[in-house]
């Protein structure tokens, strides 16, 4: 596994404060991480614990109170919105726990509306296909099921080719059998395609699924450890 | 304060800027109503009482000259209360430092005590002395005009013999709260002037002793007027009678008339599209909002709140929000209707203006408005009212779309998925997009209206003036003359050109309809004095025949090649049958034309004529002016340019500020429907956008999404409120087709190029607002929740 010996991320004493009207809530504490090319990491916790803070300063989406965090050598911390935007349109695919689909757009445009704007995509239908709704291509969300929104929204976030998939509580909205499907596509992608997948959860039950388990609680990183091997979903129940 | 109320606090506070949008819409409304009615109440109520406490008149006639003797037998007509019989002459005056032709009518009062009708509302000084052979008392517009007050004298050529006379009051008449000389097309208050002497004295000066030359009367309660009129048409004909008429027909009381019904229009037509618009936008506000609180309308069930409380929670927010518009409506509106009053104040002269706003008006507007709002909005306060607790808990269904009909037909490949996006949303609520359409078409077509008159008004001038009267001067005799005064005033030093004219009084009448007016002889290849078709190139007056404009063509029912019976109501009084030759485009007035010798023909005359057109030139003004006042036997001289620039420069900042308040109107329906729209569009689609943002969409994409629908509907409403705009103003036009002056449907490109850049204006300025919101969008809050 020579290949995981290259870092996608790079972060090291990673803060996040907020300010909530008049006390300020620590949400990260000081975390070092790094993330490798083509693993999949399940980063667990209970809710509160900054899992879900981390991921969105992983993603571009918010910046670190203070600390450094590198994308391949680039500094995000000190990325202005544009670069933000840019970096989040070229490398980073995201699937959220509600699925965010654009509710006027067919399956097949959700994606579209992606790979319209990304450098060197893949084609929206082969990024269906690949999540095994090659056969749904032209319904619109309101039309779709729970699973097969989350499957659409992972096509999506795929489609692009990007380096890394940034996923939170995907499977929070559904049912387990539903949540099986969504994470053998998200297991199955990241074995295909190689792209290296982080994943947000507080069911411990879907840590057996990961290269590597982080356990945040109170905004620190309080275990870390690597599976000797890697369960299929399919061999996941909760 | 009830927690429950607290919250209607709270969710208006959240919603300030729509609230506030919503609120201008129905200030709007209510103050456009509260001032035309107030204003309209007050004129009528103010004219009322002028009309009652000062005796104005309900049947008028003139005549050539009757003895005084002849009143007691006109007192005979039964259904008579009062008559008052009075010499009325026109004259000219001569006022220091103006040398402009000035003109003007003397009416006789008693020369004792007061009149018995049309009273005189003294503002300054005192009535004439009895008898005094040098007093007069002038009325208050022309007074203004040249500062003159009490003491003054004023120099008066009457019947070509110059007086000097004492002005000893400034008064106001109801018979003459509208002056405008008559043949005018608007007042002129420094070459016009209404005054009153003693009846001796101008009987003497006018030669009219132991005479009479005009008469008004006073109905009883059970007094007939058609009755009346024909009867004393009957025993005033012998003596040059020019037919009577009642007080409908009035010159200062028909203006009144017709500015109340424009009022009225106004009082209905705007409150109407602004409290409809406003209804709209409450329905998409309040829809908007009750399936935002779907969960906390459960939760409230949930706790044991009935339907009724809940219904009646977002009755109170709709109704707070209309209390804002309506106290800024009655407050601007009293304000605006005020100001209404001071500018009729200018050109109607009443004594006083009692300005009140019933409160009966009031309660009206509080009650329509609130109507509107709660009519808007029913369906939406239902639905929260009605809606069963657990359903609620659960997250509404996601939006059903489809391929909007563009794209099934084809087009899809074109637009790109953000466009798809656009036409989409437009088309999955295609009543609610029509409606944002229309409440924009409006402002648009609201702006027209307000510069609307404007246009017709420049061009009513251009052609009556440019085309159609070319004269610089127009001299009016006293007496029909012969052709040696065409003569003198053709050699007269810088008189250019001269034409002469002849005016008939006349009664026309085809089948069963009738119309009194004048004839007027002109030469058949005039250059001053041109008739125009309805292409407006000049008409040529045939030899024989009579020539009508389209508008008595109408009402007469008569078309070309009718014969029409001419009664002449002066001279030999000759009833004569003559063919409709023409029928010619008019604006002002209600005239026929023949050529002048066929005419004088008729009247078995040979050359005579009543008056001369000049054209002259601008270096010799002056001179002409002085010498024209030396000329005994012109009764008048009437210089048109003049005319025109006064009212123009009295217009003009009237004009100015009703473009402005329109503009105001406009640029608030726009803003408030533009601005909610855009607000509920945010509010709708914040998720999307948000994660669209989060997928790499930069702020300007994004903005392109929300603002482009807009956009599109803004460009769809400019040609539909086009349409509006100009339907409304051929609605305006065709109330105002009267016998004083129709209005064409006239609209400048300078109009619609106004009203579309008043409307893309508020539309950029609302979407700048709104794009301002869409920057500071929140994506990790926007990704937490489920809508």
């Amino acid at each position: 596994m020579s290949h995981l010996e290259e870092k996608v991320f790079q972060s090291s004493g990673i803060t996040k404060s907020y300010e909530m009207g008049e006390v300020s809530v620590h949400a990260l504490r000081g975390v070092d991480m790094e993330l490798y090319a083509g693993e999949l990491v399940v980063l667990l916790g209970p809710s509160g614990s900054g899992k879900s803070t981390l991921l969105n300063i992983l993603g571009g989406l918010d910046t670190a109170t203070s600390g450094q965090v590198s994308y391949k050598n680039k500094d995000l911390t000190k990325a202005s919105d544009r670069e933000l935007t840019e970096y989040r349109r070229f490398h980073v695919g995201f699937v959220f726990q509600f699925y965010n689909l654009i509710p006027s757009l067919t399956a097949l445009e959700n994606v579209s509306i992606v790979t319209e704007i990304a450098r060197d995509p893949m084609d929206p239908e082969e990024a269906l296909g690949r999540v095994g709704l090659a056969n749904r291509l032209h319904h619109f969300p309101s039309q779709l099921s729970g699973g097969e929104q989350q499957r659409v929204a992972i096509a999506r976030a795929v489609a692009k080719n990007p380096e890394v998939l940034l996923c939170d509580e995907p499977t929070g909205a559904l049912d387990s059998a539903t949540g099986i499907v969504v994470l053998e596509v998200l297991d199955r992608i990241n074995r295909e395609l190689g792209t290296a997948t982080v994943l947000i959860t507080h069911n411990a039950d879907i840590a057996d699924m990961a290269d590597r388990v982080i356990h945040l609680s109170d905004g620190l990183i309080s275990r870390m450890y690597r599976n000797e091997k890697r369960k299929s979903p399919k061999e996941l129940h909760w | 304060m009830k927690t429950i109320n607290r919250k209607i606090l709270r969710n208006l506070w959240d919603m300030k800027g729509q609230a506030v949008a919503i609120a201008l819409v129905i200030a709007s409304g209510v103050a456009t109503f509260i001032m035309s009615v107030s204003t309209m109440e007050s004129l009528k109520l103010t004219q009322k009482t002028f009309y009652s406490n000062y005796r104005f008149s309900d049947i008028f006639a003139s005549l050539k000259r009757a003895p005084e003797s002849l009143r007691k037998r006109i007192m005979d007509i039964p259904g008579i209360d009062a008559l008052e019989t009075r010499v009325v002459a026109a004259v000219n005056l001569e006022i220091e430092d103006f040398s402009d032709p000035v003109t003007g009518h003397i009416y006789s009062i008693p020369d004792s005590g007061e009149s018995l009708l049309n009273r005189l509302y003294l503002r300054e000084g005192r009535l004439i002395e009895p008898f005094s052979d040098d007093e007069i008392i002038i009325g208050e517009a022309f007074a203004e005009a040249h500062n003159y007050s009490p003491g003054d004298s004023i120099r008066a050529i009457i019947n070509g013999r110059r007086k000097n006379l004492t002005i000893t009051g400034i008064a106001l008449s109801p018979e003459h709260i509208y002056q405008m000389n008559p043949g005018a097309l608007f007042p002129d208050f420094e070459r016009y002037g209404v005054m009153w002497m003693g009846r001796t004295q101008l009987g003497t000066a006018y030669d009219m002793e132991g005479a009479f030359n005009n008469v008004v009367l006073k109905l009883a309660a059970d007094g007939d007027s058609d009755r009346v009129i024909d009867r004393l048409d009957e025993l005033l004909r012998p003596y040059g009678g020019l037919g009577a008429i009642s007080r409908k027909d009035q010159l200062s009381h028909r203006y009144l008339s017709e500015e109340f019904r424009q009022l009225e229009q106004m009082a209905s037509i705007f409150p109407t599209i602004f409290l409809a618009v406003a209804a709209f936008l409450l329905n998409v506000v309040v829809s908007r909002l009750v399936s935002t609180q779907r969960e906390e309308i459960a939760a409230l069930k949930a706790f044991g709140y009935s339907n009724i409380d809940v219904g009646l929670h977002f009755v109170k927010l709709i109704l707070c929000i209309v209390v804002i518009g309506v106290v800024i409506g009655i407050g601007s509106g009293l304000w605006l209707g005020k100001y209404m009053a001071t500018i009729y104040m200018e050109f109607y002269r009443f004594p006083y203006l009692a300005y009140t706003l019933s409160p009966s008006v009031a309660l009206i507007a509080v009650f329509i408005s609130t109507a509107a709002a709660l009519l808007g909005t029913i369906y939406s306060v239902k639905r929260a009212a009605l809606l069963p607790p657990a359903q609620a808990m659960r997250p509404e269904p996601p939006e059903r779309y489809r391929e909007s009909f563009a794209e099934r037909m084809g087009l899809k490949r074109f637009f790109s998925q953000p466009t798809r996006m656009i036409i989409r949303h437009i088309s999955r609520k295609p009543v609610k997009s029509f409606l944002t359409v229309t409440g924009i078409a409006f402002a648009c077509a609201i702006m027209m209206v307000g510069r609307f008159q404007g246009d017709a008004l420049d061009y009513m001038v251009d052609v009556q003036f440019g085309l159609s009267q070319r004269e610089d001067v127009a001299v009016t005799f006293v007496e029909p003359r012969s052709r040696k005064a065409l003569y003198e005033l053709q050699s007269m030093k810088g008189v250019l050109y001269a034409e002469p004219f002849r005016t008939v009084p006349v009664k026309l009448l085809y089948q069963h309809r009738s119309y009194r007016t004048a004839v007027q002889g002109l030469e058949s290849r005039g250059e001053l004095q041109r008739l125009i078709n309805a292409d407006l190139q000049p008409v040529q007056i045939p030899e024989a025949g009579i020539v009508l404009s389209d508008y008595l063509g109408t009402i007469l029912g008569v078309r070309e090649g009718d014969r029409l019976r001419v009664e002449v109501l002066e001279g030999n009084r000759a009833v004569v049958e003559v063919p409709v030759v023409a029928l010619v485009k008019e604006y002002i007035g209600v005239s026929a034309y023949m050529e002048i010798s066929a005419l004088n023909r008729l009247m078995h005359e040979g050359h005579a004529l009543s008056g001369v057109y000049l054209a002259t030139d601008s270096k010799y003004e002056s001179s002409i002016f002085a010498e024209l006042k030396k000329m005994p036997g012109i009764a008048g001289t009437q210089i048109r340019e003049k005319a025109i620039d006064k009212f123009y420069e009295t217009m003009g900042d009237t004009i100015l500020i009703f473009t402005f308040i329109n503009t105001i109107l406009a640029g608030t329906i726009a803003f408030g429907v533009v601005y909610n729209s855009a607000r509920i569009a945010l509010s709708e689609r914040s998720r999307e956008l948000a994660s669209l943002r989060v997928l790499g969409f930069s702020k300007g994409e994004i903005s392109y999404i929300l603002l482009g629908e807009l956009g599109m509907l803004t460009f769809a409403a400019i040609p539909f409120g086009i349409a509006i705009g100009r339907g409304m103003c051929a609605y305006i036009a065709g109330s105002l087709q009267t016998d004083l002056f129709r209005v064409p449907l006239i609209l400048e490109s300078d109009t619609y190029a106004f009203a579309v850049t008043v409307v893309l204006v508020a539309s950029i300025i609302s979407s700048l607002t709104v794009s301002v919101k869409l920057s500071k969008l929140n994506l990790i809050a926007v990704l937490k929740t489920k809508e």
